[in-house]
């Protein structure tokens, strides 16, 4: 069984964001990346799978040097081989480009299952699961909260309004989202870590997936514009008196807007 | 309490490789997901250490990190730091539970051993399985530890140990301790199995320091171990020294560890705190604290990394190490200070680490060779002449 896991690096969750000068991105220099905390979820999911039987497990991400960090993180938790998309072409596709690149490594390796978070924590898309599985024509599911396999068929317990649960059963090959909190995500262990260095990584251009032209900044659907912080609000009310009195007075507040 | 992403103003990160960056970022995750969840309960309870962790603590590879073979990960020695930073990161007990472990324990079997000590002991030390501990400082002999009286006598063809050892981080749980004993021709170390008739331990009650770590007291009373026990390398007082310089190292950069948790508990802290006429951090006197804070840090690193590939390409004198570890943690020290000082009254309360840091900090000064010993070894180096 070959499972390939989608990893995106993002800022750091506690990294202190400062706006790019021409207000469309944030300032990347000097600043801490980790891997998107929903692909952490989905990287244990498979490492479990591999654990319980044969699997290989595959991890592809796309960007710049510092992806590579990403990589050799998932590689020493017990990841078998990586490859890295580096291509300044690559970087600046929007999320259709982005999943093109990832089918191009899917229709090249041929795996059984596809797994990857549902969203990241920084642009919050949450498409390219979904695009990937149509370029591909592979079935998928989204908001993944458990996932059982048998013979070939994947059961999957998916999340939906109000925090009721779906199943779902997909045929192998195909493209799983999954939500965070599903599982304990492991650490790297230090000898995993050593190992990591002598695992395959293998390094590819747009040009070497064939993609030249059919991805990157010519060819984006979707351009960011400009991103801004949030407003600080200046309607806080600060409740003051005894702690009855606060309390009673929130109570009231919260009535009053119809949530209680 | 937010993720914690380091203090790196001077971007060494550059400086290390990618294996050194993941042992740091792995450990980091864990100390602050899985321990300082913990700490708070064990610092009230005095002398305890959450031994459920230890299991983990083995899995992640952190007892005898830098050494190679036997279960070991065989990192390099600025990985092997960049660990002890964050595990004091999180406490002095935490880093001190891993340091005795792997520099006072595995380390002189892996060193002076025999492979028949090293196959026995060396893999489930690693694993956790067996927890070690180090008996060099008496109750009379502290810096001055040459002057040890715990006796080592020929017994047939074994031995009779007798004396008392106290400071003894991990004792009364340890299964197996490493004793330095005045043998007829010097210092000769031995490994007793704590189960031994004649071994006995008691815990040391009632510290303000090191809380989250076990301190004990051994006592040998004529205990008889065969010669295969002994460490055959460990030839005079050089031996536990040379122990002593392994744990100096990764005290030199858990230093760090606990000066920035300090530093970027501070910093959070004045963002936040209106104080008259707006946050603590519009105030000078603030600014000037944090300035000293983030400026100590940065040079303990530079020092601390510099000693740390010194010591990967063979070329470290243990005099280096003394300046590392005086400097990291008298800097360590004075930053926990003022960390405290600007959290003004909630700087007393355990909901906050910098007291916590601030007085673990106090034996760090202590243990492993004093301040003030550091600065004689150094002043020998610089002159030639043992100071009085």
């Amino acid at each position: 069984m070959k499972i390939i896991v989608c990893l995106k690096q993002v800022p750091h969750q506690d990294a202190r964001l400062d706006i790019r000068s021409d207000g469309a991105w944030i300032q990347e220099e000097g600043i801490k990346f980790e891997i998107n905390t929903y692909d952490t979820y989905a990287l244990e999911e498979a490492l479990r799978i591999k654990d319980a039987a044969e699997a290989e497990v595959v991890v592809v991400s796309i960007g710049p040097d510092r992806v590579t960090q990403a990589l050799r993180t998932a590689l020493g938790m017990g990841a078998d081989r990586a490859i890295h998309v580096k291509d300044p072409e690559a970087e600046a596709s929007d999320a259709i480009g982005l999943a093109k690149i990832l089918a191009a490594i899917v229709k090249a390796e041929s795996p059984d299952l596809v797994i990857m978070g549902m969203m990241s924590d920084d642009g919050n898309f949450a498409a390219i699961a979904p695009m990937l599985a149509g370029l591909t024509d592979m079935p998928h599911t989204t908001a993944a909260v458990k996932v059982e396999r048998s013979n070939g068929t994947l059961r999957i317990d998916r999340e939906i309004e109000g925090g009721a649960r779906e199943v779902v059963e997909l045929r192998s090959p195909c493209v799983i989202a999954v939500q965070t909190g599903i599982n304990q995500v492991r650490y790297a262990s230090l000898k995993g870590i050593m190992a990591a260095k002598k695992k395959p990584f293998d390094v590819k251009s747009i040009a070497d997936l064939g993609l030249g032209g059919q991805v990157g900044a010519a060819a984006v659907k979707v351009r960011i514009e400009k991103i801004s912080p949030p407003v600080k609000g200046e309607r806080a009310e600060i409740l003051e008196g005894s702690t009855q009195e606060i309390a009673d007075r929130l109570v009231g507040k919260i009535k009053e807007l119809g949530l209680l | 309490m937010p993720d914690f992403s380091g203090v790196d103003f001077l971007r060494l990160d550059d400086l290390l490789s990618d294996e050194e960056r993941l042992a740091r970022d792995s450990v980091r995750g864990f100390v602050s997901k899985e321990f300082l969840p913990l700490v708070q309960e064990h610092v009230r309870r005095d002398g305890s250490f959450p031994m459920e962790l230890v299991p983990a603590l083995a899995e992640l590879g952190l007892f005898g990190a830098n050494l190679s073979g036997y279960g070991c990960a065989g990192m390099n020695n600025v990985a092997y730091g960049l660990v002890m930073q964050e595990l004091e990161r999180g406490d002095s007990g935490l880093r001190s539970f891993a340091s005795v472990q792997g520099a006072l324990v595995m380390y002189p079997i892996h060193a002076y051993g025999t492979d028949a000590q090293k196959e026995r002991w060396l893999p489930e030390l690693a694993a956790g399985r067996a927890i070690g501990c180090f008996g060099l400082t008496e109750p009379d002999f502290g810096s001055h530890a040459g002057g040890m009286i715990t006796r080592a006598e020929r017994r047939g063809s074994g031995w009779r140990l007798d004396g008392t050892k106290r400071w003894i981080t991990n004792g009364s749980i340890a299964d197996v301790a490493v004793v330095w004993a005045r043998g007829p021709q010097g210092i000769l170390g031995f490994l007793v199995e704590t189960d031994r008739a004649g071994f006995e331990t008691r815990d040391m009650k009632g510290k303000f320091s090191l809380r989250a770590s076990i301190t004990s007291e051994l006592y040998l009373r004529d205990v008889e171990v065969p010669d295969a026990n002994r460490l055959p390398g460990a030839e005079g007082l050089k031996a536990p020294l040379g122990c002593l310089t392994q744990a100096r190292y990764g005290i030199a950069w858990g230093a760090i560890g606990a000066a920035m948790a300090c530093y970027e508990e501070a910093v959070r802290y004045v963002q936040e705190r209106e104080v008259q006429g707006g946050v603590l951090a519009g105030k000078q006197l603030t600014q000037e604290k944090l300035v000293f804070m983030l400026t100590e840090i940065t040079k303990a690193q530079l020092l601390a990394l510099r000693v740390g590939r010194l010591k990967d390409e063979g070329r470290l004198h243990h005099s280096m190490v003394s300046m590392a570890k005086r400097n990291n943690v008298d800097i360590a020290l004075q930053i926990a200070r003022s960390a405290r000082d600007l959290l003004g009254a909630n700087g007393i309360v355990d909901d906050y680490q910098a007291m916590r840091h601030m007085v673990n900090l106090e034996t760090v000064r202590t243990y492993e060779g004093t301040h003030d010993i550091h600065t004689l070894i150094l002043g020998e180096h610089i002159t030639g002449v043992r100071a009085l």
